[in-house]
């Protein structure tokens, strides 16, 4: 108590010494920490700004005919966008419709079906799928999955499905394992934990009440699934699924390995092409000339415009939860 | 067919389902991990952490490559970890209701998905053009920014587990706020930190895409921070999509590496999270 005196009045105060450190820690610390939550708000806007200003060369050069236009050639020097933009799109699309329904059954067996011992180990199981690096996905799909789809699962495909009317051309091509079919199944056992992990944390905030009502009404667990749990959850679903998208579409090492890396927009998913962070991390180092690196960065913008309409849609609907129904601190 | 029957027909098979979707899950994880131990563990052996990787043909290791990840991954934490921490800690203690809290948490979400291969662009613009050569400095910050999302969200969440009484109570004790943050509510929140610390180091330990355009690599054994540096996710890329088969068997050799210690890394972080929350 040595650094309490009594002023005029009686008061205790602090003698201004020690007063101050406490002023100028406090000035301090706050100012710092909030330097650094506007360094992370910072960085969206400078990943933009160096990103437009990267691609500025191409972006003049070709303007709007950059995302129509089919040519990739560097040694006539004419780039466009759209097999790699088509190439993303598709492989990302493809692998949504795998993961979508998977997600959805492992999140309702581990949240209403699986013992309760049991939930925590097979959560745990699908999140290390997303732990594990992805040039592993990469030499995994190249090595091994991609010689496994091209002797037992492409040919009988395109027998069996490859004239149907109209969904028949999907499965034509080369059985040659490596192409947008292979780099969307590969994406999508990528993107299975992330949407797992939101779904299972928004089935969890499901009132208990509501579902026991469902029950004893004699509903099974699947009526109660489909007609309280996810109307309860659709929002947070929704979200889960375009966070997943989001992921599939910046996807890079894995892609790179298997899609195959052919500028032209597929005839098929068994055909090889294209996208957008596999072109980057194939053809940047070795890119010469800044209209080739320009392209290149602008390549990037495109997919990185993309991904921010994905994202920010997910992280709206997400947020809409929070309020009312619950919120997602699933795998990130 | 009752409709009796029917509903608990549709009831058997979809739930059979999804105990066939968690299977196909799980399905998978196994078959990764299977390929890696059964290309990886044959080629194991001490001269892979002694001796630096060979030309095609040669004898040779991943030593350069194993101390190079190190450094940039070190790199990577030192910078981003001290960063995510306090822009947590500002969210936590001073714009827990604020706008521009709101609006950070927001863009941080948005941050922890951009894809990785943006980032490295990114720095390729700030730091290896005006630098003019690739480096393990850029490779560092570029790892760091792709941490700083994930411990900033973690380290708020466990700062904000902290009771209010806490720090009502040192208050009353006329103790200044920075002093309540670092004595009191950190120290509360310390395994809950380092927890987001750790799972942020392994979540850039596998991470080449960003790397491609800021560390690049390097053949020969260095630890020079402004030059190019090995580092294991690029040469499992460069060896494994090489024509040479003991490039192949070195790429997976790091692959089975660097995806046990990423799991490792995991899996100590949730039994200790687990066992830690138990006691609270």
């Amino acid at each position: 108590m040595s650094n309490l005196t009594a002023n005029e009045q009686g008061d205790a105060v602090v003698q201004p010494g020690r007063r101050a450190t406490g002023i100028v820690g406090d000035r301090v610390f706050r100012q710092l920490s909030g330097l650094c939550a506007l360094i992370v708000l910072g960085l969206i806007m400078a990943i933009a700004v160096a990103l437009v200003i990267g691609a500025w060369p191409a972006l003049r050069q070709f303007g709007v005919g950059f995302v129509t236009s089919t040519q990739w050639n560097p040694v006539t020097d004419e780039y466009g966008a759209l097999v790699a933009i088509f190439g993303t799109l598709a492989s990302s699309l493809m692998a949504l419709i795998i993961a979508v329904p998977v997600s959805f059954g492992i999140a309702l067996f581990t949240t209403e079906l699986a013992p309760a011992w049991l939930r925590q180990p097979i959560s745990t199981a699908i999140e290390l799928l997303a732990a594990v690096p992805s040039i592993i996905y990469g030499m995994w799909g190249i090595f091994v999955f991609a010689p496994f789809l091209s002797t037992w699962v492409q040919p009988p495909l395109s027998r069996w499905l490859g004239d149907m009317a109209l969904l028949g051309y999907l499965f034509r091509g080369p059985p040659i394992g490596i192409g947008i079919f292979t780099a969307g199944l590969v994406l999508s056992i990528m993107i299975v934990p992330f949407i797992t992990a939101v779904m299972r944390d928004t089935f969890n905030v499901v009132p208990p009440l509501l579902k026991e009502s469902a029950y004893a009404l004699g509903a099974t667990t699947w009526e109660v699934a489909r007609s309280v749990i996810l109307p309860y959850t659709r929002v947070g679903v929704i979200g889960g699924i375009m966070l997943g998208l989001g992921r599939a579409l910046g996807e890079t090492m894995a892609v790179t390995f298997v899609i195959g890396n052919a500028h032209t927009i597929p005839q098929g998913l068994f055909y090889p092409g294209n996208s957008i962070a596999a072109t980057l991390a194939n053809e940047f180092t070795e890119a010469t000339g800044e209209l080739y690196t320009s392209s290149l960065i602008a390549l990037g913008l495109v997919l990185f415009l993309i991904t921010l309409i994905v994202l920010v849609l997910a992280r709206l609907l997400l947020m809409s939860l929070a309020g009312g129904q619950g919120h997602s601190e699933g795998a990130s | 067919m009752t409709r009796y029957q029917k509903r608990k027909a549709i009831n058997c098979f979809n739930m059979g389902m999804c105990v066939a979707t968690t299977a196909f899950g799980l399905f998978w994880l196994m078959w990764l991990l299977w390929t890696l131990v059964s290309h990886g563990v044959g080629h194991l052996d001490w001269q892979v952490f002694t001796r630096p990787t060979p030309a095609p043909g040669n004898d040779g290791g991943l030593s350069n490559a194993i101390v190079g990840s190190l450094l940039v991954v070190g790199i990577g934490t030192l910078v981003g970890a001290p960063i995510g921490v306090l822009a947590g800690t500002y969210l936590a203690e001073y714009g827990r209701y604020s706008r521009l809290g709101a609006i950070v948490r927001f863009f941080n979400d948005v941050l922890l998905s951009v894809p990785s291969i943006i980032i490295g662009l990114f720095i390729y613009q700030l730091m290896v053009v005006t630098m003019g050569h690739f480096s393990a400095l850029a490779g560092g910050v570029a790892l760091a920014l792709i941490m700083i999302p994930l411990v900033l969200r973690i380290t708020e969440n466990m700062m904000r587990l902290v009771s209010d009484e806490m720090r009502e109570a040192a208050a009353a004790l006329g103790i200044p706020r920075w002093k309540i943050i670092t004595r009191i509510v950190y120290r509360a929140a310390m395994s809950g930190i380092a927890t987001g610390v750790i799972l942020g180091i392994a979540r850039i330990a596998g991470e080449s895409a960003p790397l491609l355009f800021t560390a690049l690599n390097n053949n020969f054994f260095s630890l020079d921070v402004l030059q190019p540096i090995a580092n294991l996710p690029i040469m499992i890329f460069q060896f494994a999509l090489s024509p040479y088969e003991d490039w192949h068997h070195l790429a997976w050799v790091g692959a089975f590496l660097i995806t046990f210690a990423i799991l490792a890394l995991n899996i100590l972080v949730r039994f200790g999270l687990r066992s830690n929350r138990q006691e609270q």
